[in-house]
């Protein structure tokens, strides 16, 4: 399968929680959040901007996230998204829900969750 | 680095976005693109390739534009910030803009206090004279249909709209096809007596048909009953509801009641609807026909009657207009003797009603415009002003993003706030202002009942109050969006650019200018008033006083006891200490009446109507000439023993004998008047302006004959009982006589009271009242204009004194006088004055042109008036700017330089 259908197919159910999970810890900036996915994914799962970055906004608005423009002196200033409480409860409700997916479709197809 | 912004931008642009967000998406994807573009360089890519595949992963496949815009254009609600660009959410941004509006103006009481007088002043003064605009010249009068009422006037070759002969009326009515209806109606006064104190009642004799023509029904009772309209019927009469509520205090019963009218009992038909205004001081009303004067059934004589008509559906008025000159020709033929010449016009009733003050009233339209454009102007500059102080204010705004169009919506809805607190006040002043229009121009004024603040004036003064926010506002706000984040925040408060001075300059010119406009206006309405007071009526109107004076029924049994009464009245006026000559006359100069008689030369039979001329026609008594001080040039006046038995005679006014007779002497001549027959003439007085001081000159009628009461035939004697005048010279102040000739002519049996009391020179005042008016309204929005344009050239030139203090100090440092400092600003301010004065006396000139018509001995382009106002607005703008350029002598070049 290529890289492209795994994007569009995996992506559509599991980008807002990859997304909520990476800024669970800390706020990060858009660009640090698409190198993360790539690297934790290890080059599987990638995110251009222009679909990141709707993304973002849309969860923002919805009030998960928040972002907030932040200077550092001899930088460009950058947009920072952190998690707000409401979004904390869609995480966990998200991470229960799928953990059940997962178990659910290695039980029936025999892949051993890792 | 590539710039990224252009891809962004092309990429966002479909989106219509607000340009806040829009920068803000904007920055966000060119910060991920600069690092993206870093990371491909460091791993090793061309500079091209890393550009190709940063801008593919940032645009690609219209993902972004696509995703964005199902995203950015759903509604969840967004904080919104003051002067933050927001065009999704117009109304709540509408709101915040108010409570800022408010905040901002509020912190300001002494600027928004000014700003708002100035304003109110205008919008006052507009609605003002939009509520006497909209009662008068816009409202449908208060009828049904009432583009339908017509009016129908006879012409002659010396009247365009010549009052009706009551035959030519009835046989109109019955003959023509074009009308539902048609209603005549003639004004009169009438005795009321037998009920409590003796009161002359203003009135109107009405055709039956006249009110259902109208369209009214009365408020009690029933409309007059054909039958009531025909002689010999019972008198019958209509209350109006004022006269009901003032004398009958509203009694349900009075229908079928009695009143004593002119000493005959008439039945109390009905009473009208309390809002049905006919004439407005009309108490009531009688048939037509119950009037007895013999002029009524005669085709010769046209005793006042008017004619109003309705137009049948589907007729237009050039229809009617034909088939009326049809029916007029048929007549003329039937009888030549008196319809020869004569036709028939038909004019819209509003038209007719108001054709007279037209003129005038858009001519204050226009005054009062430039008011407010004045006013306008003034508040404009006072913004600009403080959008200088604000103009940290708006960079922050900027620097935060705000749009330029959403600095200005802001700026505009200040502005707009301030012109409705203005509104709100101008309507009290406009309540207070139509008052006094009213008060200013008693009787001028047609539909005077109509004029009052109703939803039209409302509306207007919304609309012009917003117009004119939106107009003051613009200019200041635009200078308020241009604002340059960088230089501004740098700068502190201190500077502007040239573009706001060069504004401030020409609004002050341009209120200069409008103020010339005003002022001349005003200027030539005071001469050609004053140069009327200097005109020459023929007569001398001081010391002299004028009442009607009703006779007792009890004396009016014959012809002969009413000529024996009021010869017993006059000389019983004429005894009371300090009157010096006592008289009756039929009419005063320069009043409201006007009677004419045809006549011809010598004794033969009388010719057709249209070969025949016509003069004023007096009837007096001796003393008349003695009274009114009119010069007798040849020959004698009447006395006493001119009278039934002698026979008849007149004298002529010097015009009549110049046309009639000229180079010979008149006297002993014989000429022949319309149903008196022929009379010789024993004198020639001079001749006395009728028709008024100004137009007299110019109308067709200018002959006059006097023709002695004592021989006026029976016939005539018993219609004649109303409406004489009782004129008297006084040695005293005329009004202080007033109680003593009271009491005389109430007489033992106390019913015979006077009214319209008047001196004469009320009278000519009274027949100068239309112009009065408008000079006096064009006087007071002049001063106006000139207050606001001097503190509008006062407060710009205050500014730039503060403004170039440190300039000022520098040069008084390097040893500029005092005087010359104040030449320098005095130089500055003079230089705007001088434009607008210019500008202005170009304008006056041309627009002066179109108020000709309301001179009068007076050029439009009058020199003196011209001059005149240079000089007063070039004095007061010299004083103006004088204030500010001596306070600029008093900078202390120490302090001025340390003032950064």
């Amino acid at each position: 399968m290529e890289d492209h259908a795994i994007d569009r197919e995996w992506k559509k159910g599991s980008a807002e929680l990859l997304l909520l999970s990476l800024l669970e810890a800390l706020p990060r900036h858009g660009y640090e959040i698409s190198k993360l996915i790539e690297q934790r994914s290890h080059g599987t799962l990638r995110f251009h901007a222009a679909s990141l970055y709707p993304l973002l906004y849309r969860i923002e608005k919805r009030g998960w996230i928040q972002g907030r423009w932040v200077e550092k002196s001899g930088q460009r200033r950058r947009r920072y998204y952190r998690l707000t409480a409401q979004g904390r409860k869609v995480l966990a409700a998200q991470r229960q829900g799928w953990q059940a997916f997962v178990e659910a479709i290695s039980r029936i197809t025999g892949v051993e969750n890792a | 680095m590539p710039d990224w912004n252009d891809h962004i931008r092309k990429q966002l642009a479909g989106l219509r976005l607000a340009p806040a967000r829009e920068a803000e998406i904007a920055d966000e994807l060119a910060q991920h693109a600069d690092d993206r573009y870093r990371e491909l360089r460091n791993g090793g890519a061309t500079e091209e390739e890393a550009r190709r595949i940063t801008l593919d992963e940032l645009t690609g496949h219209e993902v972004l534009a696509g995703e964005l815009r199902s995203i950015e254009h759903t509604n969840a609600p967004e904080a919104v910030v003051p002067g933050a660009g927001n065009k999704g959410h117009f109304l709540a941004g509408l709101a915040q803009d108010l409570r800022y509006g408010f905040r901002t103006l509020r912190k300001s009481p002494g600027f928004t206090a000014v700003a708002i007088l100035a304003l109110a002043i205008g919008i006052g003064a507009n609605t003002a004279i939009f509520s006497v605009v909209n009662g008068v010249l816009l409202l449908p009068l208060a009828y049904p249909d009432p583009d339908r009422l017509l009016k129908i006037f006879e012409t002659t070759s010396e009247f365009s709209q010549s009052s009706v002969a009551y035959p030519n009326y009835i046989d109109w009515r019955r003959e023509s096809r074009s009308f539902t209806g048609m209603g005549a109606y003639r004004s009169d006064d009438f005795n009321f007596t037998g009920a409590g104190d003796p009161e002359q009642l203003s009135g109107e004799y009405v055709s039956a048909s006249l009110f259902p023509v109208l369209g009214v029904t009365p408020f009690l009772g029933r409309n007059f009953l054909p039958e009531e309209d025909r002689q010999g019927a019972a008198c019958s009469v209509m209350l109006t509801y004022g006269f009901w509520q003032r004398r009958f205090g509203g009694d349900r019963n009075i229908v079928g009641k009695n009143l004593t009218l002119n000493a005959a009992s008439c039945t109390v038909v009905g009473v009208t609807a309390s809002n049905f205004r006919f004439r407005d001081d009309a108490q009531i009303f009688i048939p037509n026909e119950q009037w007895n004067g013999v002029e009524l059934h005669s085709r010769e004589s046209h005793p006042g009657l008017r004619v109003i008509g309705r137009l049948k559906p589907g007729i237009t008025i050039q229809a009617a207009q034909a088939e009326m000159a049809a029916i007029s020709n048929g007549l003329a033929r039937q009888y030549p003797a008196t319809n020869a010449g004569h036709g028939a016009i038909v004019v819209r009733w509003k038209d007719n009603m108001v054709q007279n003050i037209r003129p005038t009233l858009l001519l204050l339209v226009g005054a009062v415009g430039f008011v407010l454009i004045i006013a306008c102007a003034n508040v404009a500059n006072l913004l600009l002003a403080r959008s200088t102080a604000r103009r940290r204010e708006f960079a922050i705004r900027a620097a935060l993003g705000a749009a330029r169009g959403r600095v200005v919506r802001q700026l505009l809805t200040e502005s707009v706030l301030l012109s409705l607190g203005a509104a709100a006040i101008g309507l009290l002043l406009a309540r207070w202002g139509t008052s006094l229009i009213l008060a200013a121009a008693p009787g001028t004024l047609p539909r005077a009942a109509e004029i009052g603040i109703d939803p039209y004036v409302l509306l207007f003064t919304l609309v012009v109050s917003i117009v004119t926010g939106i107009l003051f506002g613009l200019a200041p706000a635009f200078q308020g969006a241009n604002a340059n984040p960088q230089e501004s925040l740098k700068e502190g408060t201190r500077g502007a650019g040239g573009g706001r001075h060069r504004a401030e300059g020409i609004f002050v010119a341009v209120e200069i200018g409008l103020a010339v406009i005003l002022l001349v206006g005003a200027g030539l309405m005071m001469q050609s008033v004053w140069r009327l007071l200097q005109v020459d009526p023929g007569f001398n109107t001081r010391s002299v006083l004028t009442m009607e004076v009703a006779l007792s029924p009890k004396v009016m049994a014959s012809p002969a006891d009413i000529r024996l009464a009021y010869w017993q009245l006059l000389g019983r006026v004429a005894s009371i200490p300090g009157i010096q000559s006592a008289a009756i006359t039929s009419m005063v100069p320069l009043g409201d009446g006007d009677s004419e008689i045809g006549f011809w030369p010598g004794t033969g039979p009388q010719p057709p109507d249209d070969r025949m001329t016509s003069a004023m026609f007096y009837i007096v008594t001796p003393d008349y000439p003695a009274v009114m001080q009119v010069p007798l040039h040849r020959g004698r006046f009447f006395t006493e023993r001119d009278n039934t038995a002698s026979p008849p005679v007149a004298v002529i006014d010097d015009v009549m004998a110049n046309h009639l007779f000229p180079g010979q002497d008149p006297v002993g001549r014989q000429i022949s008047l319309i149903m008196l027959g022929s009379v010789q003439i024993v004198g020639v007085v001079g001749h006395v302006k009728q028709w008024g001081l100004d137009t007299d000159d110019t109308n067709k009628i200018r002959d006059q004959i006097y023709f002695p009461v004592l021989q006026v035939p029976d016939k005539f004697m018993s219609a004649g009982v109303t409406g004489l005048t009782l004129a008297l010279r006084t040695g005293p102040e005329p009004l202080s006589m007033v109680s003593a000739v009271r009491a005389k002519v109430a007489g033992p049996t106390r019913d015979q009271p006077i009214y319209a009391v008047r001196t004469m020179e009320q009278v000519i005042s009274g027949s100068l009242a239309e112009r009065r008016f408008t000079m006096l309204m064009l006087i007071i929005f002049a001063s106006t204009a000139l207050l606001l344009a001097a503190v509008g050239i006062y407060g710009v030139m205050s500014y730039a004194v503060t403004r170039r203090i440190r300039e000022l100090g520098i040069r008084a440092a390097l040893g500029a006088s005092r005087q010359e400092i104040v030449r320098l600003v005095l130089r500055q301010g003079m230089k705007l004055a001088a434009i607008g004065m210019a500008a202005g006396l170009v304008a006056a000139f041309a627009l002066t042109r179109f108020m000709a018509d309301l001179l009068y001995g007076v050029r439009p382009a009058d020199p003196v008036t011209l001059l005149a106002v240079t000089l007063l607005l070039g004095g007061i703008a010299l004083l103006a700017c004088y204030i500010p350029a001596r306070r600029a002598t008093a900078v202390d070049p120490v302090i001025a330089l340390r003032y950064e």
